[in-house]
This record gives C-alpha cells, structure tokens and sequence, in this order.
C-alpha cells in the first residue's frame, strides 16, 4: 500500500464526483430537506418525530453512499480501468482506501449540513452529544460504501446495481428498529435482525440521542466497525488481477 | 530466434475456457525492438494470447516470459503497458486529469504527461472531458495512458479502430519512433493492410500460430501478393 496512490485516488475519485454538479447537489439537499418532510408529516403525536430524527441523520449516508459506491464501482468494472488499475502497481488497499477517502469527506460536509438543519432549524433535541451523530454518520457512510463496493461485484449492469437498494437496503431499514421498536416485533424477526448491519447503526444512533453511552453502544460500534472492514475485505478479494 | 532476442517467450501454453480449449499447446517468440502485428479472426484467441501476456488471464499450463519475467509478477506492471477496445479511461474526467491520476500510480514525472499527448495529438485538448470525446479520440487518450510509464512492451488490441486514415498514419509513424528507441509492440488487428507496415507477423487462427515471420517471407513463401490472401492459403492448406 502506498499513501501516493491512496491519495491520488481520493483526489480522483473526489473530481469524478465534483464534476457532477446535480448529483452532488442531490447528495447534499436531499437528506436535509427530507429530514424538514418529516418534522411536518410526524408533527403528531408530540414526540414522534423526535424519536427518530437523529437516528435519520446518521443513516441518509448509510443509504446513499451505499448506491453511489456500488454505481462507481460497477463503472470501474465495465469501463476497463479496473482492469487497467490491476494491471499498474495499484494495490487493492490503494483503491478501497482512495474511495473510503473521498466517500467519508462527502459523508461528513453531508452529516454536517443535514446536523445543523436537524438541530437548528428543526428543533432536534438530542441528550448526547451532537458530533457524535454526525461522527456516526460519517462511519454509517463508510459502511455504506464498503458494502456498495461488494455488492457491485454481483451486478453485470447499472439497472442491477440499483435494485440492490430495495432488495438490501430496504428490507434492513424496516428491521433495524426505525420503525418500529425490535422489542415489538415478532421474535423471528428480531432474529432476523440480529444478524444485519443496519441494525447495530440504527441501535448507536439511537443510544446517542437518548445519551444512554454504555457497553450497549460501544458493542454497536465494534459490530458496525467489524463490518466494514468484512465488507472491505471481502470486496478486496473481489478485485482480481488474474481472471479466466 | 534466440530466447535472448525475444520480448516475449511462451512454451506449451494451454488455456481454457470452461471445457473449450481455446488455446492448445502454443509455443511462440516476439522479437525485441520489433513491431509485432497480431492477426486472426474475431474467436481466433487473439485477446486470450494478449491477456495471457500481459498476465491477467489464468492459464491452466505452460510458461509465459515477459521481459526475462514469469507473465504477470509485479516487477513487470511498470514495464509492460497494455491497450484493450474499451476505453479505459475516466470518461467524466478532463484528458490531463485522467493522464494525472495514472501518472501517480505509475509514479511517472509531471513533465511525462505533455510527452505522451503530443505522441498521440491531443496536446490541444488537455481540458476537454474525455466523455464528450469521439470513439478514437478516447482510444488515443487511453494509447497516451499506456505511454505514461515509458512501458519496454506496449501491447495494444485494435488500437487504430475508426480512426482518420491521416492519424492512423502518425499513430503508425508513432509505433516506429518506439521500436527505434528499443521499446516493443505486440499490436493485434484485423485490418489485413496495416499488416505491411509490421517488422513481424503472427497468424492465429482457431487458438493455432499459422505463420510467425516477416510479411516478406510469409509473402514470398506463400506466394501471395498480399497478407490477406497468404492468411487465406495457409488456412487452407491447414484444412
């Protein structure tokens, strides 16, 4: 692994998505303005849009990021300069580092901008500290991307890489505990539930917001942790340089 | 050829492709300091000779040497280059800030990026977006990537496909100048009349070396007036 390529592949993967002025547009006023929807679509009961505000900031990055790395990567693979990059004295470090780079900068001006519309325009009340929910945004980003990165080697074309959304995402988020509290939910699906990433995300935020900082949130930042660097790892062997 | 003489040096290389042998047994020699041309039809094997060259495709037996090298080992991603049909270039980033981030990784000099547009004449269009480009312009940017690290073997797969018969005469002025300065190339194509201009020829067909020497011998052995109809004969007689 050499800090020159990571760098330098940050700096590149960083102009790509300067470059497109709409979709960066997109990735910094989406969150925030659909965070000002639900102040006003959960104004009843008084409380309910409270419960799940600061839990939503820290995973629009976990979701978007997760779209946007699996997009990038698949071009990467069907443009022929992944092939080009295997064939250089590129390490794989070199390349998943350059990404989680350039991805976590962009999580944290999003994170930032989607925190100072949540807690000075809309009133979110959070007990624990306001950095850490956009520190766990910023980690929820690189989950996001790391997952994107492996899922992306399943899909042969853009169409599928976006249908990972509803088939992987989807199915998380309505589990994690957003929606519903896990207690409430039937016990096969709690589960279920166990065993997704999204969840132990979900469960930081919420611990955060309600300042409950004990074994139970440190043992979901270690799993949310665990599964990035799985999920890296795993992406890593999925850039070969040999192939039949 | 004496093995010293040669680029690249392949022994008994099979390669398969699910339970097709798409190349059996194929032994062959590139000469050094020499434009090689890479002829055969489309599912001749062409591409899986080239990418077994450059290293990136898994070979059930043989050996592959490349620069005195085993095909593929780390010491020869600086000194091997490889072109393939697809553009293999950021097609949302500007010429030079493709031609930037790849001299990084190849740790080549700043200075190297003004050297390798002018060998591909794009010195003009530094700040154009590789994406509005046309087919050949982008396929040059890619041949002017290839050249960031002033590779000893450049192996270029169709790399004059559609474009203009003026620049496809400087692309081939182009090869010349590299192997006067020592360097090699292995060019695949199947436009039978670029044939002429290469110090030496390969006919594959069917995953088989039909010919390997110069268009002059092949000419004067099959007694043809041009690449083309001496491809043809010897397919023939191979029937």
């Amino acid at each position: 692994m050499s800090p020159r390529i990571t760098l330098a592949t940050a700096r590149r993967v960083a102009a790509q998505l300067r470059r497109d002025h709409r979709t960066l547009a997109l990735i910094l006023i989406v969150p925030p303005a659909l965070l000002t929807l639900l102040r006003y679509v959960l104004d009843q009961p008084p409380g309910a849009f409270q419960r799940v505000a600061a839990p939503l900031i820290g995973l629009f990055p976990l979701i978007i990021m997760f779209l946007i790395a699996s997009i990038a990567m698949l071009r990467e693979r069907t443009s022929g300069t992944l092939e080009r990059l295997m064939s250089m004295p590129l390490g794989k470090l070199d390349l998943l580092a350059g990404y989680g780079l350039a991805f976590g900068a962009l999580a944290a001006l999003q994170g930032t901008i989607t925190a100072l519309v949540g807690f000075w325009l809309l009133d979110i009340d959070t007990a624990g500290p306001t950095w850490a929910v956009v520190a766990l945004a910023i980690a929820n980003a690189l989950l996001g991307m790391a997952l994107g990165l492996l899922l992306s080697s399943f899909a042969a074309t853009e169409f599928q890489a976006v249908q990972f959304m509803p088939a992987f995402v989807l199915p998380q988020l309505l589990l994690a505990g957003l929606f519903v509290p896990r207690e409430q939910m039937p016990e096969l699906l709690q589960r279920v539930s166990d065993v997704m990433p999204f969840t132990y995300a979900y469960d930081a935020l919420a611990k955060i917001a309600a300042n409950d900082i004990g074994g139970r949130l440190w043992l979901n930042v270690t799993v949310v942790t665990g599964c990035i660097l799985l999920a890296l790892a795993l992406g890593a062997t999925t850039l070969r340089r040999r192939t039949v | 050829m004496l093995p010293a003489d040669a680029a690249v040096s392949i022994r008994g290389l099979d390669v398969r492709r699910g339970r097709r042998l798409v190349l059996p047994g194929l032994s062959l020699d590139i000469r050094r300091g020499a434009v090689t041309g890479l002829l055969g039809p489309s599912g001749s094997g062409k591409s899986t000779l080239i990418r077994a060259i450059i290293g990136v495709q898994i070979v059930a037996r043989g050996r592959v040497t490349v620069l005195g090298e085993r095909a593929g080992t780390a010491g020869l991603q600086r000194r091997v280059a490889y072109v393939t049909q697809a553009p293999s270039v950021y097609g949302d980033l500007t010429v030079r800030e493709n031609l930037a981030y790849f001299a990084r990784v190849l740790a080549a000099p700043d200075d190297r990026i003004g050297e390798v547009v002018a060998l591909v004449s794009l010195g003009d269009r530094m700040g154009q977006v590789v994406g509005t480009m046309s087919g050949g312009e982008r396929s040059r940017v890619s041949l002017a990537v290839a050249l960031l690290g002033d590779p000893e073997l450049l192996v270029l797969d169709e790399p004059t496909v559609g474009l203009d018969p003026v620049l496809r005469e400087d692309l081939w002025a182009t090869f010349h100048d590299l192997t006067a300065a020592g360097k090699t190339l292995l060019v695949s194509t199947h436009v039978m009349d670029e044939a002429q201009r290469c110090d030496e020829l390969v006919l594959i067909r069917e995953g088989r070396i039909v010919a390997a020497e110069t268009p002059q011998a092949l000419l004067a052995r099959t007694g043809a007036d041009d690449v083309e109809h001496a491809f043809i004969a010897l397919a023939r007689a191979a029937r």
